[in-house]
This record gives C-alpha cells, structure tokens and sequence, in this order.
C-alpha cells in the first residue's frame, strides 16, 4: 500500500476544503452584484477540462501497473472508456465500459 | 407548475435533484474505495468528502498524493479543478446574492455542478420567484445529494480496506477521470482546451515537481478561452455578411 504521510494528506484535505469553500464565497458572498470580468469567466470555463485531460493522459501513456511501460491493454481500455463516455455523455456508463474491457482484455492475455 | 410556498420550493428541488443520485452514489462509493487503496483510513476519507465536497478535486488530489507530488502542486491543480465552482458562484448570485449573509455563507458550501445546474435552470425558467423560495430550491437540490456523496464514500472506504491489493485497481482512477471527460466536451472550445492540455501534458512531464501539469492545463485553459473568442468572431462574420 503506498502510504501517503499523514501531516500531507490532513494538510491537503484542510487546504481544499478552505480553498474549495473560498471559491465557493467568493462571489455570493464577498462582491455582492458586482459581475466578473468576461476574460475571467472566459479561462474559467476551460480549467477543469484543461486540468483533468493533461491528468490523465501521462497515466494513459505510461500506466502505473506496468511500471509505466506503454501497454496496449490499458490503452484500449481508456479509449472505450473515453469513446463510451463521449458518446453517451454518461460518466457511469463510459467507466463500465473501461473497467468491463480492461477485465476482459485482462482475461484474454 | 409555479412554485407557492417556500417549503415547496424545497420539495421541488429535492425531487428534481433525485436523478443525480445514481451518479453521485456510486462515484462516492469509488472515490471511498481508491481512498482505502491508497491507505486512508475510513474517517479519513469520510472527512475528505464531507469538508472538501468536490468530486473531481478529490479525485485528483487522492492520485497527486499517490505520486508523491510536492504540496503546493498537489493544491493548486485539485483547487484549479475546483475554478468552476467560482464561476458557479458568479452565476447564482444575481439570483441570491440579496439573500442575508449568513444563508449565503451556508449555501457557499454547497454549490456543486448538480445544485449550480438545476438551480440555474428552474431560475430561469421562474424569474418571478421570490428571494426565499429560490434559496429554498437551492438548499432542496442539495437534501439527497450531499448526505449520498458523504455515506457513499465512507461505504467505499469500508469496502476498500477489503479488497487485496493483487486486485489491480491502481487503473481505475486514470479510468474515472478519462470518464468525466467525455461530458465536458460540450462545445468545439472544450474540445480545444483538452486537445491542447493533452498534447502539452506528455512533453510537459518530464518537468520537475508535477510541475507539467500545471503547465498543460494553463495552456489547455488558454486554448479554450482563445478558441472561444475565435469561433465568437466567425460567428459574427458569417452574421455580417448576411
């Protein structure tokens, strides 16, 4: 089991619980009426389909379960599960249909 | 149907958010159960859920963590993930920004993509409705949601602590996020911004401190607000020319 030290993970559940609540306020609470600036609302709109791709796609290329060699297995289950995902726009369906072909193509090798 | 009274307004929001629960349960129940796998204990995950309350931010802080990535990265990437919720924030307060202080500081916690959206939606669709009802449909869309995401994760973790390790589960976190993709894309700017985030993270990772994540969602943001402003002018253009 890879141990996260406890101090760091108590450390950032504090801090993403006080930093996710101060985004949350930030605007029903400190600026009243006054509305937000268009370029921000603009770049706000992509950070989290910008953080989460570049995320995962490292984790895609080189899989932690070979040791990070690139393997066509995990590869193939992550396209299903993406293609799943985009297609149905269902978030369940598309990590059924991963983690169903990452089992199967599992069972194949 | 209008909404009459203040406590309708708050069975209304519960019913509307009752969909939503077969997603937030089991997503929940997973992030409890990658929780346990990466060694947290079930208060631990159980605390997590309950204060931070953020779906994908967990999720990407629990993988940080796992790779040992420095402190600082590992707040700044889940809370970028979390930017959304000021722009949710943003969006409500035209509608209960005149709310009194102390309703708006609890409703603060519980702005999350479900309540924001149906929120947002049944707003619009009744702008006569008063201050007190349109507080109360937002705290309604939460009274299912919240207490499924905080049981389902301890219930995860609970089941998490069980599963021997041999089980391979270390891919299904890269899965889980691969999953929440595919919805966000819902205009060509999106897609721009996760090309682009794509294409910057693989070279980007050789940097120092997971400081390539960073730098990959910076671009893919700019990427998306870029294309945005691009495809606005097209727009015009094309209306122009009419």
């Amino acid at each position: 089991m890879s141990s996260i030290p406890t101090p760091i993970l108590w450390t950032v559940i504090i801090g993403l619980a006080l930093g996710s609540y101060g985004l949350r306020f930030a605007f029903i609470g400190f600026m009243g009426g006054k509305p937000i600036p268009e370029w921000l609302m603009r770049h706000l709109r992509y950070t989290a389909v910008a953080i989460i791709p570049a995320l995962v796609a490292p984790l895609v290329v080189w899989p932690a379960p070979t040791g990070g060699d690139p393997s066509l297995m995990h590869f193939a289950a992550a396209a299903a599960t993406f293609a799943a995902g985009y297609l149905t726009r269902n978030v369940l369906i598309g990590l059924g249909t991963g983690g169903l072909c990452l089992l199967l193509l599992y069972l194949a090798a | 149907m209008a909404i009459t009274t203040t406590k309708s307004a708050f069975w209304k929001g519960f019913r509307d958010s009752a969909p939503f629960l077969f997603m937030a349960s089991p997503f929940g129940f997973l992030f409890g159960v990658l929780a346990a796998e990466a060694g947290l204990i079930v208060p631990e995950a159980f605390a997590f859920s309950l204060t931070v309350f953020a779906g994908a931010a967990q999720f990407t802080a629990l993988q940080l963590m796992q790779e040992n990535a420095p402190l600082i990265i590992i707040l700044i990437s889940a809370l970028a993930v979390n930017l959304r919720m000021a722009m949710y924030s943003a969006s409500l307060t035209p509608y209960l920004g005149d709310a009194p202080m102390w309703q708006r500081a609890i409703a603060a916690y519980f702005i999350v993509d479900q309540s924001y959206a149906l929120s947002v939606v049944q707003f619009e669709q009744e702008p006569e409705m008063p201050l007190a009802q349109r507080m109360a449909y937002f705290f309604g869309t939460n009274g299912l949601i919240t207490p499924a995401w905080v049981i389902a994760t301890a219930l995860g973790a609970l089941v998490g602590t069980r599963i021997p390790e041999s089980w391979g589960v270390d891919f299904v976190l890269p899965l889980a996020f691969l999953a929440m993709i595919g919805p966000m894309l819902r205009t060509p700017a999106h897609v721009a911004a996760c090309f682009v985030a794509v294409a910057a993270s693989l070279p980007a990772s050789a940097l120092p401190y997971n400081l390539g994540l960073i730098v990959a969602g910076i671009a893919g943001m700019i990427a998306g607000a870029q294309a945005e402003l691009w495809l606005e002018r097209q727009k015009a253009k094309a209306e122009g020319a009419k």
